[in-house]
């Protein structure tokens, strides 16, 4: 037990800081910062899965999770039968020759053996399809977007529950971690780092730029949600009497009916959109446990010695007979699945998938500074980042705030250096997570929980 | 004429913008290269230190301007470059002995190194907004076009005109200058060639003798001159915004990436090899065929490779072949 004091510690710490706020500002602020850092706790286990356990540097997050994001749209929304009828077929055909150009490429790899010969076949292969895909996606592709293109103007989806869609994100996230895998996991650590991060662009202009496939930049608002609308639950009777009763001390303190039925009212819209966001921390708490619980299984496994014995001297590991290549692509692609799942995760909470909004600072080195924070390689740790660095991202407007009027009180109002810096308040948390990460990798390089290994 | 017409076209819309990114680019390429190649890891921090040195010089142009300082014609911010570089390579030493010297010393993974970078990047991004702020910046001054479109026409009585801004040849000039004195700095100095024999191989150049510090130190004059300059055109030419310098890391690196990454000259031509395939492919040839073929086989539809919107795409897709057949990239640098 004694080792685990420290976690216990600092998740304590962690749990209290957001106490604090629900206390302070208030309950509904206090439950999306913990839904979200249950959202980063994901992805930075995503993360830590390739950089912890095996070393390899994955700058792509951006491009995981806005796939994941995708998924929640094409499992959720309902198929738009119009689009469908004007350009489905087309598309569909579409899907058939990119499967043929693939398996034609492969096919051209492996039985030509001049190695001339065989770059010109393949790229003879690729050019001819893309003009044919040119030629019959376009019309299709207009006449998809042209229908309703104020609210829909794309395919439209499955119309499953979009639950299902943290399934699917992962999905999509480990087929792209193939490719990407397949392409640069041959690279050494910086190149791999540049050559992901590119990658992750690319799909992002790609998701970006089709409409057809999910509206693009005009975004895929009102998505179905796995949870109760807070607009429902405010004429439930169960849901008053429940919060009437929780309230009850209060509302007792209130002597005229009118003014206990209005303070009623009142109270049942807060708590209403309380509800929900608690119903979303319970989902994720359940997948967060689930992750953990699979990736601590797997990081005491003979599989998980094997990752860190490949991480700490691939020779030695490839002489013993591990297939280095194989196990890093495998590793590469769960924990990419693992970030897909988040981005799927984070659009369900949203309702709405906004392609313009994935930045790489936000959405990958972010994630980057949680794992290196936490603790690479050490799961509660990278958990630990998620939270931590998220709560201090959201909070370190109020933090700015309080230091800059605490360190200017002797200026006037009107002086305009302090204007300056309290217009300039959201920018410090650049700052903060800046020299946070700088003072972490010099003073504690393996973060505030290490790698710990257990001998047996 | 119709053949004229066409080349006056491509030289338009793509040969004289191409060749003025592609100069922004080159002078970013070369910084990414040989911080690489010396201090031996991939700077993140790249774009933002281009902004930050960017940020003196707007500063410095809005104070000039005030004191009724200007060049003429030429914009005033040409006067500030020397100030600006002089507060970037500041910047740039005093982040290396608080930083980046601590993991030199230690001989940390290069990966490690990149990390830092990266925590480099979040303050430096934070110290430019928190001074300029976020906005849309513009400081050119002085004469706009060189040659307009309608001048042009007019002069040869051709169909299609010729602009080009007063930017895009300042751009080509200083880089010609810039790069030409830096590849003589390195060739045929005694300091020059003891950088490149650092880069080459670390041990045998400390034991001829050549003083580490004395190396690091000027890499960082040297990127420092390079990223506000660079940094400054890009600005002149389009505007300054933090965000935008961030993002144009991305096609710097794939340009010192394609170039051969640790080998300069390679970064200089990686910049316009870049340039020219993100304006080649994504422009539309409609109108350039229209003058070359004959009425009866004039295209219909755009001839566009793909649209505007993939112009970042094309540069990574680049970058991707290159990795697939030639990983050291098309001019030999070192092999990753």
């Amino acid at each position: 037990m004694k080792q685990y004091a420290n976690v216990v510690t600092a998740y304590l710490i962690m749990i209290g800081l957001i106490i604090l706020v629900g206390v302070f500002q208030s309950w509904n602020i206090a439950l999306a910062i913990l839904n979200f850092c249950l959202i980063s706790a994901v992805m930075t286990m995503g993360a830590n899965i390739q950089w912890g356990y095996a070393g390899l540097i994955n700058f792509g997050i951006m491009g995981f999770t806005a796939l994941g994001g995708l998924a929640a749209v094409l499992i959720s929304v309902p198929p738009v039968k119009e689009a469908w009828q004007v350009g489905g077929l087309s598309m569909l055909f579409c899907l058939v020759i990119i499967v043929l150009i693939v398996f034609s490429v492969r096919y051209v790899l492996k039985n030509f053996k001049n190695a001339k010969r065989k770059n010109i076949y393949v790229a003879a292969i690729i050019i001819a399809g893309l003009i044919i895909l040119r030629i019959i996606s376009g019309p299709a592709i207009d006449s998809i977007e042209a229908v309703e293109p104020a609210k829909t103007g794309f395919l439209g989806g499955l119309g499953l529950p979009i639950i299902f869609s943290w399934i699917a994100g992962a999905f999509f996230a480990a087929g792209l971690a193939y490719i990407i895998g397949k392409i640069a996991l041959g690279l050494r650590a910086d190149y791999l780092a540049i050559a992901t991060l590119l990658i992750s662009e690319i799909v992002i202009a790609v998701i970006k730029h089709e409409d057809w496939l999910a509206r693009g930049v005009k975004n895929v608002i009102g998505l179905k949600r796995p949870v109760p609308y807070e607009v429902d639950l405010q004429s439930e009777q169960w849901f008053i009497n429940l919060v009437a009763k929780w309230n009850s001390g209060t509302l007792d303190l209130i002597s005229t009916t009118t003014e206990k039925q209005a303070a009623l009212a009142q109270l049942v819209i807060e708590s209403s959109s309380v509800f929900v966001k608690l119903c979303y921390s319970g989902l994720f708490i359940i997948v967060v446990a689930i992750l953990l619980i699979v990736t601590q299984k797997a990081l005491y496994s003979p599989w998980g010695r094997m990752m860190r014995a490949i991480r700490d001297n691939e020779e030695a590991a490839n002489a013993m007979g591990k297939n280095v290549v194989k196990q890093h692509l495998l590793i590469f692609v769960l924990g990419s699945a693992i970030v897909g799942i988040a981005g799927a995760m984070m659009v369900t909470h949203d309702g709405l998938f906004t392609p313009g909004s994935y930045r790489p600072l936000r959405y990958t080195f972010l994630i980057w500074v949680m794992v290196i924070i936490g603790g690479s390689g050490n799961n509660f740790g990278a958990v630990l980042g998620g939270f931590a660095v998220w709560f201090l991202w959201i909070e370190a407007a109020p933090i700015a705030l309080f230091l800059i009027n605490f360190f200017t009180h002797s200026l006037a109002e009107t002086n305009a250096f302090k204007l300056h810096l309290i217009e300039s308040v959201p920018y410090f948390r650049f700052l903060m997570m800046g020299i946070g990460l700088l003072l972490i990798m010099r003073y504690r390089p393996k973060g505030i929980l290490p790698e710990k290994i257990i001998k047996q | 004429m119709d053949f004229v017409n066409a080349i006056i076209l491509l030289l338009n819309y793509i040969i004289v913008p191409a060749l003025s990114y592609g100069s922004q680019l080159a002078l970013g390429a070369i910084f990414v290269t040989l911080i690489y190649g010396i201090l031996r890891f991939a700077n993140f921090a790249t774009g933002d230190m281009m902004s930050f040195g960017t940020m003196f010089a707007v500063l410095l142009t809005w104070y000039f301007q005030s004191l009724g300082i200007s060049l003429g014609v030429l914009p005033t911010a040409l006067l500030t470059i020397p100030f600006a570089i002089i507060m970037m390579i500041l910047y740039m030493l005093t982040i290396d002995k608080f930083v980046f010297s601590y993991y030199r010393m230690k001989k940390s993974p290069s990966v490690m190194l990149a990390m830092v970078s990266i925590g480099v990047m979040f303050v430096t991004q934070a110290i430019v907004r928190i001074i300029i702020g976020p906005f849309d910046r513009r400081f050119f001054d002085g004469e706009r076009f060189i040659l307009k479109a309608n001048e042009f026409k007019e002069m040869t009585g051709l169909n299609e005109g010729l602009t080009i801004k007063s930017t895009q040849v300042l751009t080509i000039i200083i880089t010609a200058i810039v790069v030409s004195i830096l590849f003589w700095f390195l060739n045929k100095t005694k300091t020059g060639k003891s950088m490149r024999a650092y880069s080459d191989n670390e041990d045998l150049a400390l034991l001829s003798g050549i003083d580490p510090k004395k190396v690091v130190m000027i890499t960082w004059m040297i990127a420092g001159i390079l990223a506000t300059i660079g940094g400054v055109l890009y600005g002149l030419d389009k505007s300054f915004k933090p965000f935008t310098y961030f993002n144009n890391m991305l096609p710097i690196f794939a340009a010192a990436i394609v170039g051969g990454i640790g080998n300069p000259f390679g970064a200089f031509l990686g910049g316009y090899v870049i340039a020219f395939s993100e304006i080649f492919i994504t422009y539309a040839y409609k109108k350039f065929f229209m003058y070359v073929l004959p009425e009866s086989m004039e295209p219909n539809s755009l001839i566009q490779l793909l649209s505007t919107d993939y112009k970042f795409a094309v540069s990574f897709s680049i970058l991707v072949i290159v990795l697939l057949f030639r990983p050291s990239g098309i001019f030999k640098g070192k092999v990753l």
